[in-house]
């Protein structure tokens, strides 16, 4: 990275220090502390970021990944069993979500894909809300304001470009608050997306406003290999962290299946967006191990023994084996993760069966936030139909 | 009163907009230092600095999709999209997101962001610069679209536009830009909401229907009608979503006859809704079917030939005719 980019401070010594940084069109390395094996390795720069994660932490991490492994699996079921039209399964993805997920503060504002059910349990969206859009009972489904954790969007890459505005909107803030001397705690905003929306033109747009205003967002895109059926060799020839450079900001590959490298990646480029530093673009190196969604069929496009491969890499799995050998965790905490994890299945499924059908009449409430005429129109034309119906009912009687 | 072009009107009501509200800002291309390619932001950057007055990158989606970022966030950015056949890079952000954030989030987001779009031809421009593509953005729900065709109008439209819960696309009618009028900076009078027709002349024999750019014409032929005793009601729409058929169809009650102008290809615009709407609630005051004068079926038209796309004084003068043959 040349260092004409580069704020001043640690990220010199950051440049100078750890080679994960993208340093150039060169293909970047990954930053990994725990690998496949469980063993914890080390990083010039993360691994300061690392000790930061106390034993106590590292079992919440585990219990959370395992919790919203045992959801997806639920998801799953429930949409097999017609309960859900469609379900976006994460296995695989866990570390890459959680890691990056608990590194966020509550003040700062998270703008999901899709798939990101993992970051929402982090944020305390309660599951069953997250369910209703996959039930076909809402587009949304959870307060965006209270958790900070903004709606699912379906279009790629659009949010990306929210994310960056609200960011903005964040720096503005900072700018009126120290003119009235509040206290508020600094915040960013993290953008997720995936490899294939990368392509996406909003993408492009939402790094070239980010890196022009130095907005206070951090981009994570999780790079599961595939979108839907196509590699991520088709939609770009570079690591994806290599382009950061070209907008000027930061980019880091980490090893998205090891939660302890995401964490530490992801709290250190929100503390340089928080500072005021700009933007950094985050590249989670993970895989998704199943179906793109429950229509989708991967073994019309990819082998079986790339699957196998990754699962040998598992985020869970690894965890695991560290928490074991280190005797941070003995099978009473693994049992009750478990025991957890059935609980969390039990409430969702009980709630997506409870999840209320609306009344169209909902949909015409919300169209506009002001009063509309063509909607009060529309809506009184729908109640004398709807009550021909109970006349006609009334006459058969 | 104050004497003014609608491009000073619409500079004017963002500047009152801009001092009133510290969370409203601007942002475009060009916007800034330029005051836009048109000057309608002349001079705002002076006094508001470059975080209120935002000369952003160029890039309409981005200028689009942060805007809505900076609503979700509590500001009122107004964007300004360059030329009309601009907006279709932006189009996906309007039309996907913009339009339905407060809908899929029950009410619980509000995205107030307006966003403004010189249109229409008359110039004499090139390709992409005379376009009128309201009815793409009419159909989509969650949007509203306003237009003047007044000073008046232009300087009080902008600040409700702004002021408003919902996104406003804002169409000004770039030919008309430099049409100078009284405006009343005190009291918006009549306008004081920007989502309603105005019956700009009163008559009795036909009705005329029109907005933003076509609004003058509309009145130039209702003048030129009085040789041949025709008394022509013309209505300013004003508002092109919601569209306020009440004030039509009372217009053609009285007149039972009806003539929709605008710039955009008649296929598919905003005078078929009219047309349609007004038969189903008028039907038997009409003594003739409604007839349409607008754009052609095709790509606008290379400046040289404009004139015989738009519709003038006499193509409305030959709808009438029609109209009143019945
Ligand atoms: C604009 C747009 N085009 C196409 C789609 C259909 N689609 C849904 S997911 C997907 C693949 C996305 O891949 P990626 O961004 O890598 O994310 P992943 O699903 O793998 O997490 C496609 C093509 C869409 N949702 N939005």
């Amino acid at each position: 990275m040349g260092s004409t980019q580069l704020p001043p401070g640690t990220d010199e010594t950051l440049a100078a220090t750890s080679a994960a940084v993208a340093a150039s069109g060169e293909p970047v390395e990954m930053v990994q502390l725990l690998g496949p094996d469980g063993k914890l390795g080390t990083d010039p720069v993360f691994s300061d970021y690392a000790k930061r994660i106390d034993p106590e932490k590292l079992r919440v991490f585990y219990a959370d990944m395992a919790r919203i492994r045992r959801f997806d699996q639920e998801a799953t079921a429930l949409q097999r069993q017609g309960e859900l039209a469609l379900w976006v399964p994460l296995t695989g993805q866990e570390a890459a979500q959680i890691g990056s997920a608990h590194a966020s503060q509550p003040q700062d504002y998270i703008f999901p894909t899709y798939r990101e059910h993992g970051v929402a349990l982090v944020r305390n969206v309660d599951l069953a809300e997250l369910l209703k859009q996959f039930r076909g009972v809402s587009n949304g489904g959870w307060d965006p304001r209270e958790n900070n954790f903004h709606l699912y969007t379906l279009v790629l890459a659009a949010q990306t470009l929210h994310a960056v505005g609200y960011a903005m909107g964040i720096q503005r803030d900072q700018k009126l608050a120290l003119a009235s001397d509040s206290n508020d705690p600094k915040a960013a905003v993290v953008a997720y997306f995936g490899d294939g929306a990368s392509s996406e033109g909003d993408v492009h747009e939402s790094m070239v406003f980010a890196a022009s205003y130095d907005a206070p967002v951090v981009f994570f895109c999780q790079n599961n290999h595939w979108a839907i059926s196509v590699p991520t060799e088709v939609q770009t020839k570079v690591p994806l962290a290599n382009r950061a450079k070209g907008y000027g900001f930061p980019g880091i590959r980490v090893d998205g299946n090891d939660v302890i490298a995401v964490h530490a990646v992801t709290e250190w480029a929100l503390e340089h967006a928080r500072e005021g530093r700009g933007p950094v673009l985050i590249e989670a190196y993970t895989y998704r191990v199943g179906a793109h969604t429950t229509a989708d069929d991967p073994t019309k496009y990819r082998e079986l023994a790339e699957e196998a491969a990754w699962r040998e890499k598992d985020p869970l799995d690894r965890l695991e084996k560290y928490l074991r050998t280190e005797g941070l965790a003995d099978e009473a905490f693994f049992e009750q993760v478990q025991a957890d994890g059935d609980e969390l299945a039990k409430y969702v499924r009980s709630t997506t069966h409870g999840l209320e059908v609306p009344d169209i009449r909902d949909s015409f409430a919300n169209v506009y936030a002001e009063a509309h005429p063509l909607i009060a129109e529309e809506q009184a034309w729908f109640e004398e139909y709807s009550a021909g119906f109970e006349t006609d009912q009334e006459a058969a009687n | 009163m104050a004497t003014m072009t609608i491009a000073k009107a619409i500079n004017e009501g963002l500047r009152a907009s801009l001092k009133s509200n510290p969370k409203s800002l601007l942002m475009g291309e060009d916007i800034g230092h330029l005051g836009g390619v048109y000057r309608v932001t002349d001079g705002l950057i002076k006094e508001f600095g470059a975080d209120r007055v935002v000369d952003s990158p160029l890039a309409e989606s981005g200028i689009v999709g942060t805007a809505i970022g900076l609503a979700l966030r509590g500001y009122a950015p107004v964007c300004e999209i360059q030329f009309d056949g601009f907006v279709y890079p932006a189009f996906n952000q309007i039309t996907t997101q913009l339009a339905k954030i407060h809908a899929r989030s029950h009410g619980r987001l509000t995205v107030p962001v307006v966003i403004r779009i010189p249109y229409g031809g008359g110039i004499g421009s090139i390709e992409h610069h005379s376009e009128s593509p309201e009815a793409l953005f009419a159909h989509t729900a969650g949007l509203r679209i306003i237009s003047p065709s007044n000073a008046h109008d232009a300087y009080w439209m902008i600040q409700k536009a702004i002021e408003c819960q919902d996104p406003v696309i804002f169409f000004e009618p770039k030919r008309r830009y430099w049409l100078k009028g009284e405006v009343d900076v005190e009291n918006a009078g009549l306008s004081e909401g920007p989502f309603k027709a105005h019956v700009v002349r009163e008559g009795t024999d036909a009705t005329i229907v029109a907005y933003g750019p076509l609004v003058p014409v509309a009145l130039a032929a209702a003048d030129a009608a009085i040789e041949d005793g025709r008394s022509i009601e013309v209505i300013d729409l004003r508002s092109i979503s919601p569209l306020d058929f009440d004030t039509v169809e009372a217009s053609v009650k009285k007149t039972g006859r009806l003539i929709v102008a605008h710039e955009a290809p008649t296929f598919g615009g905003i005078g078929g809704e009219i047309a349609a709407r007004i038969s189903e609630r008028a039907f038997l005051h009409l003594e003739a079917p409604v007839i349409r004068v607008g754009g052609f079926h095709m790509p606008y038209p290379v400046a040289k030939v404009e004139e015989d796309y738009l519709p003038d004084i006499d193509k409305i003068l030959e709808a009438l005719d029609r109209s009143l043959a019945y």
